[in-house]
């Protein structure tokens, strides 16, 4: 079992849970994640590294509610244990020798982007963060980008904060007054990853993408996870979830993501209707 | 006098048409009196043929003579001088190449049927004997083993049974390999496995879930930080293949291993349960072994109509065992025989909705001895499908090999090691099971584990003077 030590609601949809996980700690890199069983009927989600705390041995995940899993997830308070929680998995960012870099997160994506902006800052990188939401409320981790970045850059859908717009327009713009990055890293939902990829590409930019597929093991023995990077079948979950966006076969992406939606709407219904909460 | 029927006594079962909506146990087990009955069909014969057919050598004429005077536990206890998981090889043993094949009842009739009476005699003793769990003098040494299948398992057994401070590292959530995320509860109940893992925890073995060797500590550490002076690799084959055909990332398209793993290890059969599976109407299942069975006949208790086994060689071929093909063609999955898939064809909306196969022929042999399928010309055809499950085999997963400095592998990726021992190119490391051989049998592995348990075992002792 393991511990929640700490639960912080970031926004009405997003929390952050600190967990008791010494052995994750000990090992974790930006760009890596855990899988978790929230109890002993639970199915087996991924979320991302989003902190750690090597010697006391804690692994920060912070979760945006969407579904059956982390609805169930959300209604554990601090001092419940959650029954499982493996990792770290998956290959860590590669950050070593970037001098300049952009980093673009949407949404709650922006928890998988933080910890590889914050190392790529420590390394003594120069880095530029974009960040995108839906609204104000939804904001996340303002404070901690600002930090661990050299020019900051908010947008928001409605324009409720920081700029109107996509993370593609503020991108864009940079770009326009003739930025070089040696490398963009875009983390959010695939249609923002594509079309980042898109706009990158137009300028020759290297861009890494932190790819999200359904996945159930996470050690590589089903290939649920599996997409197509360069014309070749790759496993998300030990080849990544760090690809070349330039390579990825996004629509692809996009379509694999579809595949329980049916099911996955009906169990978040339920579980809601046992907290006895209206669904979203 | 012996029992001199030409006909083995037959094992209830649940009646096919009901057995193919639910989950439960397939085959039911004999009774007292059926097994004694057919205790007496063996003829004990002086060479024992049946003993040099079954991999550990189990004395099968003591334990059938025991079963024959209805000392049942007394059969028990010859059974597990050789083997430590009799309740599951009872079950899942492709008896029919191995010691049955060497039956000497075989020749005239049918063999004594040695799984089901091993199978009678471990159920007798879990139902019925509640011995309390020797206590072992502890000698100190700490040895660590990855991977909790049957060779794992058996591992753990032998060596915390000499003494040995044994912890067993896994991955998943819950230890058991194959037996628990692979094969499926109506042929192997979870309860049996359990059972077996409640059984070594009880003689001290320590079962660690949640851990992936090679991510989460790697084997260096283990021999390091951790000081644990040798090492099992049980890590088994777990890494699915596909056939690179058009198609294959379609929503619908499966590997066995994720199909299963949902089934089986996540229940997602279960109406209460968190993990979805998708419920089709109609299932391919590429392949023809034990897995590509286990598989449509999931697929068939999920509540699909039509199930089809597509396999590019004939019945003769059928790499399954024979039981499960029998129940399987019982329970109305319809075989395709010289059938070969190449394309899988999908809607707008990306789900899958036919597969596009060509038939095949029979030429030369090939290595293995077995005829070559050849496709026929012109012969291609479309079988509507909304899912299709790839059941063509695995290799092992690369991790360990990735993370361990100086471990020689095949480039097939199966561990190199020395037969008589286990022994891998890095000392104090054995391995055995599936991550050696690739997929094979239970019982295999089963035998790799106790190899290794003895050379760990003089290994470990040799160090010592
Ligand atoms: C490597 C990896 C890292 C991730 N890191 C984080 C993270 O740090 N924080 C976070 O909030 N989420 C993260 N996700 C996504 C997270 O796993 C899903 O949100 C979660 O599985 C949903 O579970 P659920 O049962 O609550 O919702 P479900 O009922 O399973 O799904 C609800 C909705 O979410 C979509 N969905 C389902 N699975 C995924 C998925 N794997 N990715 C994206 N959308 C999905 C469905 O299409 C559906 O619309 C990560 C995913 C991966 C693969
Ligand atoms: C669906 C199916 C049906 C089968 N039916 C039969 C049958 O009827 N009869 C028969 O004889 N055989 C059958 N087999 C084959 C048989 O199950 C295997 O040969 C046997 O289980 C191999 O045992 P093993 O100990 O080598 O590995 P496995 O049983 O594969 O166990 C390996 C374990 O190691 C764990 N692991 C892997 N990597 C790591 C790591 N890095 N760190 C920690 N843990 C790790 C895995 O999670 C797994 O639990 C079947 C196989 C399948 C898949
Ligand atoms: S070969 Fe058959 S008849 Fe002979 S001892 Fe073995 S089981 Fe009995
Ligand atoms: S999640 Fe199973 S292989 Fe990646």
């Amino acid at each position: 079992m393991y511990k929640i030590l700490k639960k912080k609601i970031l926004n009405p949809t997003v929390t952050l849970m600190e967990i008791d996980a010494p052995f994750v700690a000990k090992k974790a890199e930006p760009g890596q994640f855990i899988i978790l069983r929230v109890d002993k009927d639970g199915e087996r989600i991924p979320l991302t590294v989003a902190d750690f705390d090597r010697e006391k041995g804690i692994v920060t995940i912070i979760f945006q509610v969407v579904g059956a899993t982390t609805e169930k997830l959300n209604h554990l308070n601090e001092g419940d244990s959650i029954c499982d929680f493996v990792g770290p998995l998956g290959v860590p960012s590669h950050v070593e020798g970037l001098k300049k870099v952009a980093v673009v997160g949407g949404g709650v994506g922006c928890a998988i982007a933080y910890p590889i902006a914050k190392k790529l800052h420590q390394l003594g990188a120069n880095v530029h963060s974009i960040v995108g939401f839906r609204n104000k409320d939804l904001v996340i981790l303002e404070d901690e980008f600002k930090v661990a970045s050299d020019a900051f850059f908010m947008m928001t859908d409605d324009g409720s904060y920081g700029k109107k717009g996509l993370v593609t327009d503020a991108l864009r713009e940079l770009l326009e007054n003739g930025e070089q990055y040696d490398e963009v890293i875009a983390i959010g939902p695939l249609v923002m990853m594509k079309f980042v990829c898109k706009l990158t590409k137009e300028y020759n930019i290297k861009t890494i993408v932190s790819m999200n597929p359904i996945m159930i093991d996470g050690t590589g023995m089903c290939g649920c996870c599996r997409l197509t990077v360069g014309g070749k079948v790759k496993f998300a979950c030990v080849d990544g979830p760090d690809f070349d966006g330039h390579e990825v076969d996004f629509d692809e992406s996009i379509e694999r993501a579809k595949m329980y939606q049916p099911f996955e709407r009906k169990a978040h219904e339920e579980v809601c209707n046992l907290f006895k909460k209206e669904v979203h | 006098m012996p029992n001199m029927s030409l006909k083995r006594n037959e094992m209830p079962t649940q009646p096919a048409c009901e057995r193919n909506k639910n989950f439960k146990e397939v085959a039911l087990g004999y009774s007292a009196e059926q097994a004694i009955d057919e205790a007496q069909r063996c003829l004990h014969c002086k060479h024992k043929p049946c003993v040099s057919g079954c991999p550990v050598n189990i004395h099968i004429p003591d334990f059938i003579a025991k079963v024959a005077e209805g000392k049942f536990e007394e059969a028990y206890q010859i059974i597990t001088e050789s083997s430590s998981l009799p309740a599951v090889c009872g079950r899942v043993c492709p008896q029919e190449t191995q010691c049955e094949q060497k039956c000497v009842r075989g020749l005239r009739g049918e063999s004594v049927a040695i799984g089901r009476l091993e199978r009678f005699v471990a159920d007798y003793h879990n139902e019925n004997i509640k011995t309390a769990a020797k206590a072992v003098q502890k000698n100190g040494h700490k040895v660590a083993i990855i991977g909790s299948g049957p060779s794992g398992l058996t591992c753990a057994g032998d060596l915390a049974k000499k003494g040995y401070d044994v912890t067993i590292f896994e991955a998943l959530h819950l230890a058991g390999g194959v037996l628990v995320y692979g094969i499926p509860e109506f042929r192997l109940p979870k309860s049996i496995v359990q059972k077996e893992i409640d059984t070594l925890k009880e003689i001290g073995v320590k079962v660690e879930t949640n851990m992936v060797i090679g991510k989460v500590i790697s084997i260096d550490e283990l021999l390091d930080e951790y000081h644990f002076e040798a090492i099992f690799i049980g890590s088994g084959a777990g890494l699915p293949r596909f056939m690179n055909i058009p198609g294959e990332n379609l929503n619908g398209v499966y590997s066995a291993n994720e199909f299963l793993t949902r089934v089986n290890l996540m229940k997602a059969y279960k109406d209460h349960n968190d993990t979805p599976i998708q419920h089709a109407k109609k299932v391919a299942v590429v392949g023809g072994g034990n897995v590509a069975m286990d598989a449509a006949r999931s697929a068939k208790r999920l509540g699909a109509e039509e199930v089809y086994i597509i396999y590019r060689r004939s019945e003769a071929e059928l790499p399954a065992r024979h039981e499960e093909v029998e129940h399987a063609k019982e329970e109305g999955i319809i075989f395709k025989f010289l059938t070969n898939p190449i394309e899988i064809l999908g809607d707008e909306h990306k789900f899958v909705r036919g597969i596009k196969c060509v038939e095949m022929e029979l030429g030369e042999p090939d290595e293995s001895g077995r005829r070559r399928p050849i496709e026929k010309k012109d012969s291609q055809f479309t079988i509507d499908v909304d899912s299709v499950i790839m059941a063509i085999g695995t290799s092992p997963n690369p991790l360990i090999k990735s993370t361990t400095k100086g471990l020689e592998t095949q480039r097939w990726g199966g561990i190199i090691i020395d037969e008589a021992t286990g022994a891998t190119s890095r000392e104090g490391v054995y391995a055995g099971g599936d991550a050696v051989t690739g997929a094979a049998t239970v019982i295999l592995a089963m035998g790799a584990g106790k190899t290794a348990a003895k050379a760990i075992d003089e290994y470990i002792q040799s160090k010592k003077k």
